[in-house]
């Protein structure tokens, strides 16, 4: 049995997963990346092989994504996020289309061809209106943690309407909302429906097509899976929550395997040629 | 002798100013807008009479103006503050022909006309990238005070380029280049930069025509007035007053009216030709 890692070197966490042949997740892990990146990555990957089971000469194959992707050194290959996240998503849900990737700072919109790969994508990383800053934003505003949306929003009757164009402009529709007597809840339904409407936008230009798998740090509010299908009039796949952050690393993963097959035939290739 | 107010009030900061039959600013006030609008015009407006010693009933006219332009429900009528900053910058500097105004939310730049009308104008209505915002953040980011910003930016010897085009991540930006180790007047003078240069992309839109008057909050900041003289290339009106221009344009409209509607009652009427 071979066995590769993918590491997805992120801005706050580095993300390693040891996945089997069959691309089955057999080990993981999760540190704070810090400044140092490659002993970050270092630990990440260390951890992932105790938790696995498996003798660290066992693995055959290491891959990086994300950010710092070129910043680990012992790396056998690297491959950019989008790519990365597509293999992980389609490994978990094989008749994805469309990706959303929605996190603190960025949000994602990908299509995907048959086979998987990258077709088109467009992302928003200039204005914070569109990524899940401008939840936490609102949040603040309201006198909330960042942890605390997700459960305020479910007490959400009905959402009061904000426009979102702007997280600093939010403000003053906030403290309008509330002076007007909206409760905080529904103001805080109202900017992940005002998000939402903003990674539908994003979407259509990618000539979206179900079926739409939603990943990236924004699952951890139900509400926003939950306005999405409603808005899109269907379902939406989502990893499993302990799989969630882990679904680029585990792309990552599968893409070594799939390099490592593609060296092995052209290897046996050149062997009957030559024979 | 009949008084006029004027109060303008802005997504930070409410002004109030009061103005006598000569034009003259008599009683000025400033607070923090907050959370209560209405409490925060009202309040204003008070201060203002208080520090100009004049009674509620001697003033004829208020005209509201700002963001909450309409929660001042003392006002006589709305104007808003685009005219204002127009009326204003005018009236202090007769020559203007473009209107700079940088606020807490809003940048704008209008062109006028030698009588006070608006040509053309042009603001950021959907982003407070180029705002007093953006100082803001970087002064909290920092951690400190908005009066320090622009004396602490003026010592810089090589500014930082901030490439964050959001006030929101623009915070964050801030603080990747403090760890990076950079000083932090070098990082102010890029923040000083970004917004001079965000305004710059909205005054040609409108067309520069000097000269050029710089009003609102932000024009306080000294940093920011040298650096946009600097990308100009010709120097720029800025006025003690420059922080009141949308209250003062206020008050100059609300005594405008009194004097307009003091027609003599014995004027010979105009003969009706039949």
């Amino acid at each position: 049995m071979t066995y590769t890692a993918g590491i997805d070197i992120g801005s706050t966490y580095v993300k390693a997963v040891i996945a089997d042949e069959s691309g089955r997740v057999i080990g993981r892990a999760l540190v704070k990346t810090g400044f140092r990146l490659a002993e970050a990555a270092d630990r990440a990957l260390a951890l992932a092989i105790e938790s696995s089971g498996i003798q660290s000469a066992e693995l055959a194959y290491v891959a990086t994504t994300g950010f710092g992707r070129f910043l680990y050194p012992a790396r056998d290959l690297n491959a950019t996020d989008l790519t990365a996240a597509a293999a992980g998503v389609r490994y978990l849900f094989p008749e994805t289309q469309t990706i959303l990737d929605v996190g603190g700072q960025t949000m994602k919109a990908t299509r995907l061809t048959e086979r998987g790969e990258v077709k088109s994508f467009r992302l928003n990383d200039k204005c914070a209106a569109g990524t899940g800053a401008f939840l936490e934003k609102t949040a603040r505003y309201l006198g909330f943690t960042t942890e605390e949306i997700g459960p305020l929003a479910a007490t959400s009757k009905e959402p009061v309407p904000i426009s979102g164009v702007c997280a600093v402009f939010a403000e003053s529709e906030v403290i309008n909302h509330l002076s007007q007597g909206s409760s905080p809840a529904d103001i805080m339904h109202g900017s992940i429906v005002s998000l939402v409407d903003r990674s539908v936008q994003l979407m259509k230009r990618v000539q979206m097509e179900p079926e739409f798998t939603l990943i990236g740090g924004i699952l951890r509010f139900d509400t926003m899976a939950r306005v999405i299908r409603e808005k899109l009039g269907t379902e939406v796949n989502v990893p499993p929550r302990e799989e969630v952050q882990y679904v680029a690393a585990l792309g990552a993963a599968l893409l070594a395997h799939r390099r490592m097959r593609k060296l092995a035939l052209e290897a046996s290739q050149l062997e009957q040629a030559r024979a | 002798m009949a008084y006029a107010a004027g109060v303008d009030v802005g997504s930070t900061q409410t002004k109030a100013i009061v103005l006598n039959e000569r034009r003259q600013i008599v009683g000025r006030a400033l607070i923090d807008t907050g959370a209560n609008v209405v409490h925060a015009a009202e309040n204003a407006y008070v201060r203002a009479l208080q520090d100009g010693n004049i009674r509620e009933e001697e003033v004829e006219f208020v005209v509201g103006t700002g963001y909450g332009r309409y929660k001042v429900t003392f006002g006589d009528t709305q104007i808003t503050e685009i005219s204002c900053h127009a009326r204003g910058g005018v009236h202090l500097f007769p020559e203007t022909q473009t209107v700079v105004d940088m606020g807490g939310q809003d940048t704008k730049a209008i062109r006028v006309s030698p009588a006070g009308e608006i040509l053309d104008f042009c603001m950021n209505d959907k982003c407070a990238a180029g705002t007093g915002r953006f100082l803001g953040a970087a002064a909290n980011a920092l951690g400190i005070g908005l009066s320090e910003l622009g004396p602490t930016a003026l010592r810089a010897e090589k500014p930082v380029k901030i490439s964050t085009t959001c006030t929101v991540f623009a915070e964050s930006e801030v603080v990747a280049w403090l760890g990076k180790g950079k000083k932090v007047e070098d990082i102010l003078l890029g923040v000083h930069q970004s917004i001079v240069s965000r305004s710059l992309g909205l005054m040609r839109r409108v067309g520069i025509e000097p000269q050029v008057t710089f009003t609102g909050g932000v024009a306080r900041n000294q940093a920011v007035v040298e650096v946009l003289q600097k990308e100009l290339g010709f120097a720029v009106n800025v006025s003690e007053e420059s922080h009141y221009m949308g209250a003062i344009g206020a008050g100059l409209f609300a005594m405008d009216h009194i004097l307009a509607s003091r027609v003599p009652v014995e004027a010979p009427r105009p003969e009706v030709v039949r």
